[in-house]
């Protein structure tokens, strides 16, 4: 295996599932951990507010790296958006939550407060990746 | 086997964690499906689920000639049932700044404790005591961001470099920059105490004297509001937490006693049935007494 520039191929994305959103490994329908299927689960969000939040994030990122091109032109976001590329790959191993001290500062969140820092903190989560299947997948030896 | 082999790791994926999205903090919404069900099943038998306990309030704040003054009265409801009758609803914010918190009890604890973190550290990276107007458009932003979800309404007043402010803002995240402002299920009977009395540039006792009226008046005219008045004086100089600062509600004393004299009732007869018992086993444990 090529092991130079690692890291520019390690996989940040997850593969999409097809056509059955609720598939175990075996490509049927999971009941026992994902819960009975039905067309209006998966169409319908659960929550009027789960999409909003899933998405928060970029749409925020989006909203603001609009205004400051329409403000300073591309160049500006396309710079900034070189620098969180490079934020995001500082990483621990896979299956380590990181604190995204870098990525928080260019963000400007690393002085603010949210939910997702008082509820469901990924450093006091019950459960951990397997570290080797984790790895192989971002390995993409998987 | 290169085929097989994926599959194999895929089953094991299912003994452990495996998924491979890093995970995020914040709100989850895994149970929201269950709860509906649970919900729903529930209300055929005719039991409801259990909901958040509610503050059921009375807030209110002015601004008189020096600063600002907010009040609230202090009894927390869960439906019909007084859950607190002596529970804090004027929260700090900054040296200068207090929040009085309606609508979902611990919705309006979480999000003034958040808020003032956040003014600490704003003020701390600007290097400036905190704006009002910073605290509310902190607020209204974050309470927009959950449409209304998050069930608190709040009346933040202080003083800051542009002087005495005083905003509500509603849960939807909507809010109003007024000289006098009353919140809550109780806000109808205050708010009419004010329209009735208030006068730009009061003095303190005057200002002091308005706000416990109306709050009394939410006291005694609503159901969801009761105990005690608090108050918060808000001045450049100082700031002054009255806690307890009226009690028109006080417990009434018992004006007799309900019990029977001994001999009330005639004893007719009278029948002892001794009980004998075995003793079976008898064991002797020693304590350390020294």
């Amino acid at each position: 295996m090529n092991t130079r520039g690692l890291r520019s191929q390690l996989k940040d994305s997850v593969p999409v599932t097809g056509l059955c959103p609720q598939a175990g490994p075996y490509g049927v329908q999971d009941s026992l951990r994902r819960g009975f299927s039905s067309v209006k689960n998966e169409l319908l969000p659960s929550h009027p507010l789960e999409l909003s939040e899933k998405n928060f994030q970029l749409n925020q990122d989006k909203m603001n790296f609009n205004t400051l091109r329409n403000i300073q032109g591309l160049h500006a976001p396309l710079k900034l958006q070189m620098e969180y590329r490079a934020a995001r790959q500082i990483q621990r191993l896979p299956f380590l939550p990181s604190s995204n001290l870098a990525l928080d500062t260019l963000r400007g969140s690393d002085d603010t407060i949210g939910f997702e820092d008082i509820l469901n903190d990924p450093v006091q989560s019950e459960m951990m990746g397997d570290p080797h299947i984790m790895t192989e997948y971002k390995l993409g030896v998987l | 086997r290169q085929r097989t082999r994926p599959q194999l790791l895929r089953a094991e994926n299912t003994m452990l964690n495996t998924s491979t999205k890093t995970p995020t903090g914040g709100f989850s919404f895994e149970n929201t499906r269950r709860n509906a069900v649970l919900e729903a099943n529930l209300s055929e038998k005719g039991y409801s689920a259990p909901n958040a306990r509610k503050t059921g309030t009375t807030i209110a704040g002015l601004i008189f000639k020096d600063g600002v003054i907010l009040g609230a009265d202090t009894r927390a409801t869960d439906d019909m049932v007084v859950a607190d009758k002596n529970c804090m609803k004027i929260h700090y914010i900054a040296p200068k700044i207090y929040c009085c918190g309606a609508g979902v009890a611990a919705d309006a604890e979480v999000t003034t404790q958040m808020m003032s973190s956040n003014v600490e550290l704003h003020s701390l990276s600007t290097g400036r005591p905190p704006l009002v107007a910073m605290v509310t458009r902190q607020l209204k932003q974050m309470l927009f961001r959950y449409q209304g979800h998050i069930g608190s309404s709040l009346i933040v007043g202080g003083v800051d470099v542009n002087g005495p402010q005083l905003y509500s803002v509603y849960p939807h995240g909507s809010y109003d920059k007024l000289p006098f402002l009353t919140m809550g299920s109780g806000a109808a009977s205050a708010v009419s105490v004010f329209e009735d009395r208030y006068k730009p540039n009061m003095e303190l006792e005057e200002a002091k004297q308005l706000v416990r009226d109306a709050i009394t008046a939410g006291i005694f005219c609503d159901l969801g509001s009761g105990s005690n008045v608090d108050l918060c004086v808000i001045t450049e100089k100082t700031v002054d937490y009255l806690r307890g600062y009226d009690q028109p509600v006080q417990k009434g004393l018992r004006e007799g006693t309900y019990r029977y004299k001994p001999g009330t009732t005639a004893v007719l007869t009278k029948t002892v049935t001794p009980l004998t018992l075995d003793v079976v086993d008898e064991s002797v444990q020693v304590m350390d007494t020294e």
